[in-house]
Formats: C-alpha cells, structure tokens, sequence
C-alpha cells in the first residue's frame, strides 16, 4: 500500500500542486486574452506588458507598505497592495484605448492592424515599465511561506516523499476560484455581463437593440485588467518578478486561450490547466516514480524525462501549433477563424 | 385621418444615387402591409427610411401624427418602432430567453409580463427557451427574431423579408404568427419577396418599381390584377 | 491625401521634394550615418552600415511575404536562427572524434525518425474518415518513432557532447567556404518555411502570427539546448570569415602603405577596411536581391500576386490557386530571411542562440517594414536602416536628452540618477511610439506603394 502511496504524493508534489497554480495562473490571464478577442477582435500582444504593470504597481506599493511597517502576517503583503496594482492597470489600459485602439475602431480595421498596433503598445509599456523598475529580478514576498511543509507533510504522514504547500499557491487557488466564479456570474447573470455577449455576438444586432458599444468596451478592458493584475501578481508572488518574464509568459496564456476556443470563457479556463499539467507531466522526471513501481534501475539510469526540462515553455507552444492545425477552433469551440 | 405611420413621398439613397423616387407607404394599427416589388426596386430601402437607417433628401416620415423624420434609429425604437433584419438577426450563441432579454434592453424596466406574453405568441420557444438560438431551426430562429423585436413591446413592427430562404410549411407558420400578432392591434409592415403568399395576408400592399409606387391596392385586389399578375407574380 | 495635393505656399517646389521623395530619404539617411561617423566615430558608423544592411535585407524577405501576399510572418525569429546554424554547418570544421564517437547513432536516430514521420503520413491519409481513431493510431506511430529515436540518440548526444565540451562538444560542419553557407541558410529556411507554410497557411492572419511566433521559439529552443549540434549556450565562435583579418592587414605591406598614405592610424584602419569589405558584399547581395525582386514584381506573376492580393476571392474565383501562391511567396521571403540570418552570423563570427530573442528579431524587422512603406522594396530598404539607426542610436541620444533634461538638479539626486541608469529602455519606448505614430499617421510608411 506504502509503495503506492509514495510515487502518488511525489507526482502530487511536483506535477499537481504546481500545476494547479501555475493552471490557475495561466487560466486568469487566458480570460483576459479571451475577453478582448472576443468583444474587440483581435489578439492583444500587448497583455503581457499589461500583467507586467499592474504587478509593478503592486510591487511598489508593498515595498512602501513594507517601509511603513503595515504588515498581513501570516499572508503576503502583496495582498494589501494588489487593489492599488489594479487601479493602476485599468487606468493604463482605458488610456491605452482611448488614446490607441479607439481610432481603430472607429476605421473598423482589420484584426491584423489591432494586432501591430498592440505590439506597438508592448514596445511602449515595456519599456515605461522598465524605465520605472529597472530590468532586474524582485522578489516581494513576504509572510509565511508555506502552509505545510514537505517535513509537516513526512511527519504527519510517515511516508518516504513530502508534500509541500506553499502559501502563495494556496492563495493563487483560492483567488482564481473567486474570480472565475465572479466573473461566470457576471457574464450569465448580469443585464451588463449579457449585453457584453451579445456584443460580442453579433455587433450590429447588439447597436439595434440599444446596447452602448463605448460602455461595453470600457468594462471588457476595466475587466481584463483586473484579471492581468491579479495574474500577474499571483504568478510574481509564487515565483519572482522580472519584466522579461512576461514576455515569455504571452505566448502560454495565448496557448491555453486558444486551446480552449478563443472567446470562450470556460475554454480559456480549461486551456490554462490543459497547458500547465502538460508542460509539466512532459517535462517531469519520471525515474523515482519508475523506482518505486518497478524497482530502482529497471529503465536504465536516465532522469525518464519525455522532453528535457529546458524544454517546458516549448511544449505549450508545440500544444498550440497542434491545436491550430488539427482543430482552430478550440476544445471547446470559440470564435471560428 | 392621418395613418398611424406615414411615409410620405420618400426621395434617397446610399451616396449620390437615389434608390427612393418619391415614395408613399402607410399603416394603420392592427393592419398588415405588404411592399413587393422586382429586384432593386427600393423596398428594403424604403422599410430602411422609415426606421431611420437611412438619410432622407426629401419627404417625411410620421408615427401617430408625430413628425419622426430627424430621429434616429434607437429614437424611433423608443416611440414604439421595431425592427427584425433580414439576416443575423438573433444572437447565436446566446439561449432563447437570452435573446428576448436583449430584445427588452433598451427599455430598462421589468419585462417579465411582455416574456410571457411573447411565449404566448410562439409556444415552441416557451419550450426551447434555454437551448442556444444556433441549435434551433431555421424556422424557429426567425420566431425568436420575430419575438426579440417584440420585447420592446412596439405599435409598429417592420420585419425585412422574414420569410427569406424558409421552407413553404414554415413561412405558412410564420405568417400565422404574424397574423396573430397584428389581431393584437400592433401594425405590421412587411418587405417580402414571395409576394403571392404575402399579399394573401395582407391587408393593404404596396408594389413598388424602381422606388416609386406602382400599384397601391388591397391584398385581394393586387393578387387579383391581372396586369400585376403577369408581370410581377409571374401569371 | 497624397502629399501633391496638398497647397503650400510654393507648390511647384513642394511637388519637385515629393516626387524625389525616396532618392531624398536615402539621401537623409546616409548623412545621418555621416553624421555618427563625424561625431562620434568612423568604425561606428560603418558598423551600423552593416546592421542596417542585413537589418534591410530580413526586412525585405518580410515584406515579399507581407506586402506580396498579406502573411504575417512573426516567426522571423526562427527563420534568422537557421540561417546562422547553416553557417556554422557549412563553414565550421567537423569534429572527427565527435562524428566517430556518435555519428552512427544520430543517423541511425534520423533515420527512425524519418521512416516514422513517413509513416504517420501515409497512415493518415489512408485513415482518413476514421474519425478518432485516425489521431489515435497516428499518435501511437509518433510516440513509437519519437521513444526509438530517443533510445538511439540520447546514447550518441552524450558521447558527442562529451568529447573536448570546453572546445568542441558537437558535431561540427563541413569545413567549407563561408559564403555558401549564406545560400544554404537560404535553403534551410525554405524547406522550413515549406513545411510551416503547407501547416498553417489556412489561418487567419493573427492564428498565422501566433503560430509562426510559436514555431520560432520551438526552433530556437531546440537549437539552444542541443548542445551536439550547436555547443548550445556555449556559442559557436571563431566562424571563417569571407574578409581579411585585421591582424593579417596589419601585417600587411601593401596596407601600412596605404594606411599612412590616407593618414589614419592603422589598427583603425584594418578594422575600417574589414568593415568596407563586408559592405560591399552585403550591398552587392542587396542588389542582386532587388534586381531580383524588381524583375518578378513587373513580371505577370508580380501581377498575378498583387491581384490576389488586393482581391482574393476574385482572384480565387478565377481559378488561381491562391494557396500555392502563397505558400511559394512565404517560402521564398523566408529563404531571405535565412540568407540575411547566415551574412549576420558571418559579420559577428559567432553563432549566439540565446540572441535570437523575439523582440529584437520579429518585432524589431515588423516595425521596420511598417515605418519603411510595405508593399514595396526601396520601403522595406530604407525602413531598414531608419529604425536599425534609431535602435541603437536612442540609448546615447537618449542618455543624452536625460543628461540636458536633468541637468538643474543635484547631480546625485536620486531620480536623475534613477533615469540616467535606466535611459537604456527610452528605445523600447521610442521604438513603439514611432511605430505607433507612424501607424497613425501615415500607415503607408516613409514609402507608400505606387500603383502600377
């Protein structure tokens, strides 16, 4: 019974905790991408930068809480600070719209216009934001930093492999739940949040039966940028912040969106998880795990890894071009291309 | 007595060319009124004047003896005008009832008692009224287009080509449907291209060429003239 | 509006400027080159030069696929990297030891996964209308193939990799001349392009940008990790070269004569001289390429891809086969892109995997085609060195701006300090402003198309 239970809590350990976090992070900042795809239309290459600067105002916002000596002991500061953070970046992206994308709209310009005019809108606030924070790793976290330990875990347990929890991957579960309850409350129970579906629907149907276009874009982007905020914050607090990161961090956000079904809500949900549990189970070692079922050495001395873990933000990538090719319109079906 | 809507001698169109030469169309309340007419004779165009889609050069357009002709579209949905477009005309992925409440959106105030009486109007949505509107037949998606309109609970319905690309069997269906909502004392006008079925309908038609009034008539009588008969009814 | 038509105070002398608009603006940008070259050094300038011509020549394999066919590539990226990897292949010497050491099992492991690949391919042809049992037995075959495969060579990378890792560590190249290696770049990016093209050339424009974006970073990943191919983030150094040395032209006779004769000191002069034999390679392959590119545009084919370029469905419905067009334009801008990546592995004699980043390759070139004009090659060219000048030129100009904007405070007060440091990423702004500016403003870039 034991030599089942061990393998089980090792992968639990490294594949299902983290994977749930980094799902739920993933899952976060996939709704935001999906939201502005489907009431705007286009892919926001910019949303990255976004996250990257709602999470620097939460950033400098908890180092001045921290100055001050206010503290949230035994959770992250962070927490107090988040609310500042997204203020922050729902002010930028309402300018971002004003200023940006809402002559656009108005020459009804094709997608692939939206698309270089938001990587414009990167160039811009990455480098506004690196300009404010400086390109350098930060860590913000503070607080206890697990809610159980590997040793709590062993002890409590009596077996050979640990479970850890930390505390920022509770808090990133706890949080998305939240949020996506929130937010699937909003869209399917609000007069608003069924208008934005509508909108997003059929937009001239939407103009005829009354429905304010400025009102539904400015929520969209006041949403989206809760949603980046949060995301990012979470993602910071679990690993580090560094604007580079987030980057990186657009291209599996995008993948797991569009896994789903771009414009799909629960699609952009399910994809974050379908990409976070496969960038892991592909890139963990397997070779404890086959020591305990089979026997140390069996399969012969190397780490049994599918692909290296070097590998692991290409395997979201590689998800994304099989999904585009086999089936574009997602798992869960969403906007058809 | 003056109409309850009257368009009176219509002159416009998209760009420099006009599609309307001095058209006339009236409604009173609870009739049916039919617009046929060939190809490009205006009578999306005029349907598209009288809700305000369209700018006019010349020619008024008036609801209940109110001069409506400067207001806009939503304007005019205000004082009590509907209307249900030729094509993508529902919300797909939203549910039946979805729909109907989107229909009611521009009114802001409860609509629970016009829900009601719209499902009574048409029983197979009452059935269907959580299943997304993409999964409905052609058919029953024109009835929740019908009825979407219906929500704002207007005195003048203007429904484009409704029975476009629909089956015989449905288009008997619907204009039962449409029957019954103008038994109801709301106004109907109606652009339809199966002009025989439509004009069998109607109380009063109205055939246009090229955006002119060509034959005004009742229904019967239209369906009767053999000179419309030939040329435009096809015998 | 066309700028003719505007009224100014002296029209007729407005319109002379316009309708010498691109000499004028090539003209501008070379002065600003002087002007580097005067103010701060001759070297620098001629470095930029170059850049500014591989910078053009990626921008104009973009625009073919761009302006030509409306594809947006962002996989540019990837495309530059294999073109550097063909130059290391090419023109590296191979490794004997490594090659006795491990060969056998690389081949062995493509060969595997060659016949499984072929296999997947049949299997899914013939299984079609299988429905889900088609993925599932395909599935099964690459799963298969790709665990052989794995068993064949993991064993032969670690011999590879261990033999001399400090210098070698891989499996070398052919040991041929340089400049092949430019026209094999070439080649590697098109059956590349080939095959990313016959997958994803179905989607819309922004899936086809994700996509392209995505298999760029699968390819540089792959070439910063397996370290038996490319030594990985160890970097490939000491490239050949199709120039002199600076230390042979030092040594040189012929050189100290001319270098005295012209009075520049002559390390500085071996460096110049290296530079200006780099140029003239680079201008002569930029044109041959629009010699190239001129001809075809004027050509019934050139007519034939605008046609389906401005009207699709038209063209379609006359019967062309708008998908093969395509697919042979992105095939052919990405094969420039690959030249372009191999002459820029040349000019730095490394192969760096871990600079083919997606900001300073895809984005980078995407403004370029945007501010430079798209549609068109002289846009493309010019836009080129604009916004490769502007890259590198805003941080000491930046720097600069900060400096005389501060300079009233203190000279340790703490936010001059701050911006001083962090002056570097004024680029990034400037870069995304011009970009948005221009997209604003004058979308059809410094050179619009002309109708023809």
């Amino acid at each position: 019974m034991d030599s089942l239970l061990d393998p089980l809590v090792l992968m639990a350990n490294f594949i299902l905790v983290p994977g749930l976090a980094y799902g739920c992070q993933l899952a976060l900042g996939a709704l935001g991408v999906t939201m502005i795809y489907a009431v705007l239309n286009f892919s926001n290459f910019s949303h990255g930068e976004i996250m990257s600067f709602g999470t620097m105002a939460t950033i400098l916002t908890t180092y001045g809480l921290q100055a001050a000596g206010v503290s949230l002991a035994p959770l992250p500061t962070a927490l107090l600070a988040l609310p500042v953070g997204i203020v922050a970046a729902v002010v930028l992206c309402l300018l971002i719209d004003r200023f940006v994308f809402r002559f656009y709209r108005a020459q009804n310009a094709t997608s692939v216009t939206y698309l270089i005019v938001s990587i414009g809108v990167m160039f811009v606030t990455g480098g506004i934001i690196r300009f404010i924070i400086g390109p350098n790793d930060r860590s913000f976290q503070d607080g206890a930093r697990f809610i159980f330990s590997a040793r709590d875990f062993k002890s409590w347990s009596g077996l050979g492999e640990g479970l850890a929890l930390k505390t920022s991957q509770g808090i990133t579960i706890l949080t998305t739940m939240l949020a996506v309850t929130a937010i699937f409350w909003f869209l399917n129970r609000t007069r608003t949040g069924k208008s934005m579906r509508a909108y997003a629907d059929n937009r001239d149907l939407a103009l005829l039966s009354g429905i304010d276009p400025d009102r539904v874009v400015r929520i969209t982007w006041i949403v989206t940028a809760v949603l980046a905020t949060v995301a990012g914050t979470l993602y910071g607090l679990d690993k580090s912040y560094k604007p580079m990161v987030y980057l990186h961090l657009v291209l599996p956000i995008f993948a797991a969106a569009i896994v789903g079904g771009v414009g799909n809500p629960v699609g952009a949900v399910a994809g974050g998880f379908i990409i976070a549990f496969s960038e892991l189970f592909v890139t963990f070692g397997y070779k404890k795990v086959a020591a305990y079922l089979f026997g140390a050495g069996v399969f012969g001395d190397g780490l049994l890894q599918m692909l290296s873990t070097d590998y692991k933000l290409a395997v979201s990538f590689m998800i994304l071009v099989i999904v585009l090719l086999v089936k574009p319109t997602g798992m869960f079906g969403g906007k058809t291309i | 007595m003056m109409p309850f809507l009257s368009g009176e001698n219509m002159i416009g169109g998209y760009g420099g060319v006009d599609i309307l030469n001095g058209c006339s169309i009236a409604v009173e309340a609870g009739e049916i009124v039919v617009v046929v007419g060939p190809n490009g004779a205006g009578k999306s165009t005029a349907m598209k004047a009288i809700f305000g889609m369209l700018p006019l050069r010349h020619g008024r357009v008036s609801l209940n003896g109110v001069d409506i002709t400067g207001l806009a579209p939503h304007q005019r949905v205000a004082c009590g005008m509907a209307f249900v477009p030729q094509t993508h005309n529902v919300f797909t992925s939203m549910s039946v009832e979805e729909n109907l409440e989107m229909g009611a959106f521009s009114l802001n105030t409860p609509f629970a008692e016009t829900l009601e009486q719209v499902y009574g109007l048409f029983p197979v949505l009452a059935e269907k009224r959580r299943q997304p509107v993409g999964e409905l037949s052609g058919g029953q998606r024109q009835q929740v287009a019908v009825g979407r309109a219906l929500m704002t609970s207007p005195k003048l319905l203007l429904l484009d080509e409704p029975t476009a690309g629909v089956s015989p069997i449905v288009m008997d269906e619907l204009f039962d449907r449409i029957i019954g909502i103008a038994d109801r004392g709301i106004a109907v006008l109606m652009v339809e291209q199966n002009a025989k079925q439509a004009l069998s309908i109607a109380d009063r038609g109205y055939l246009l060429v090229q955006g002119e009034n060509r034959f005004t008539d009742t229904g019967a009588a239209l369906l009767a003239n053999a000179d419309v008969r030939q040329s435009f009814l096809g015998g | 509006m066309t700028p003719d038509a505007k009224q100014g105070a002296n029209p007729s002398k407005f319109a002379w400027f316009a309708a010498r608009r691109t000499p004028l603006l090539f003209a501008g940008m070379l002065m600003l080159l002087a002007i580097v070259g005067y103010a701060q050094s001759w070297n620098l300038a001629f470095s930029l030069l170059n850049m500014c011509l591989v910078s053009a020549i990626m921008s104009i394999g973009v625009n073919m696929q761009w302006g030509y066919a409306g594809l947006f590539n962002a996989g540019v990226m990837g495309f530059a990297a294999v073109g550097g990897l063909a130059a290391v292949l090419v023109s590296m010497a191979p490794v004997p030891e490594a090659l006795a050491a491990g060969g056998a099992g690389m081949l062995g492991g493509l060969a595997v996964a060659l016949v499984s690949f072929a296999a997947g391919l049949v299997l899914w042809r013939r299984l079609a209308g299988y429905g889900r049992w088609r993925y599932l037995v395909v599935g099964m075959v690459a799963l298969v193939g790709y665990f052989s495969m794995r068993a064949l060579v993991d064993p032969a990378i670690g011999t590879i990799e261990a033999v001399d890792p400090a210098r070698t560590g891989y499996l070398g190249g052919l040991g041929l001349p340089v400049l092949w290696s430019w026209l094999v770049g070439g080649i590697f990016a098109a059956i590349i392009a080939y095959f990313i093209g016959k997958l994803s050339l179905g989607l819309r424009s922004d899936y086809l940008a994700i996509a392209t974006l995505g298999i760029s970073e699968i390819i540089v990943y792959v070439l910063k990790f397996e370290d038996w191919l490319t030594r990985g983030v160890k970097n490939v150094n000491g490239l050949p070269r199709p120039v002199p040395y600076e230390v042979d032209l030092q040594a040189a006779d012929w050189f100290r004569q001319l270098a005295s004769a012209l009075g520049l000191p002559l390390v500085e002069a071996s460096a110049l001289f290296v530079k200006i034999c780099y140029a003239s390679l680079f201008i002569a392959v930029i044109v041959a390429l629009l010699w190239f590119s001129e001809t075809a545009l004027r050509s019934p084919w050139g007519r034939m891809m605008r046609a389906i370029r401005d009207n699709e469905t038209a063209a379609a419905a006359m019967g062309k086969h708008v998908t093969w067009r395509h697919l042979q334009v992105f095939v052919l801008g990405s094969a420039v892109i690959g030249i372009a990546g191999a002459m820029l592995v040349t000019l730095d004699g490394q192969f760096t995997p871990t600079s083919y980043q997606p900001l300073r390759f895809t984005f980078l070139i995407w403004v370029m085609v945007i501010v430079g004009g798209s549609g068109n090659n002289w846009g493309a060219l010019l836009g080129g060195f604009v916004i490769w000048f502007f890259w590198i030129e805003a941080e000491p100009i930046g720097l600069w701006l900060i400096e005389a904007l501060t300079s009233p405070m203190e000279p340790d007060h703490w936010l001059r300090l701050h911006l001083i440091k962090n002056a570097a990423h004024t680029r990034l702004i400037t870069m995304g402003l011009i970009l948005l500016l221009v997209l604003r403003f004058a979308p059809h870039g410094l050179i619009p198309e002309r109708k023809r």
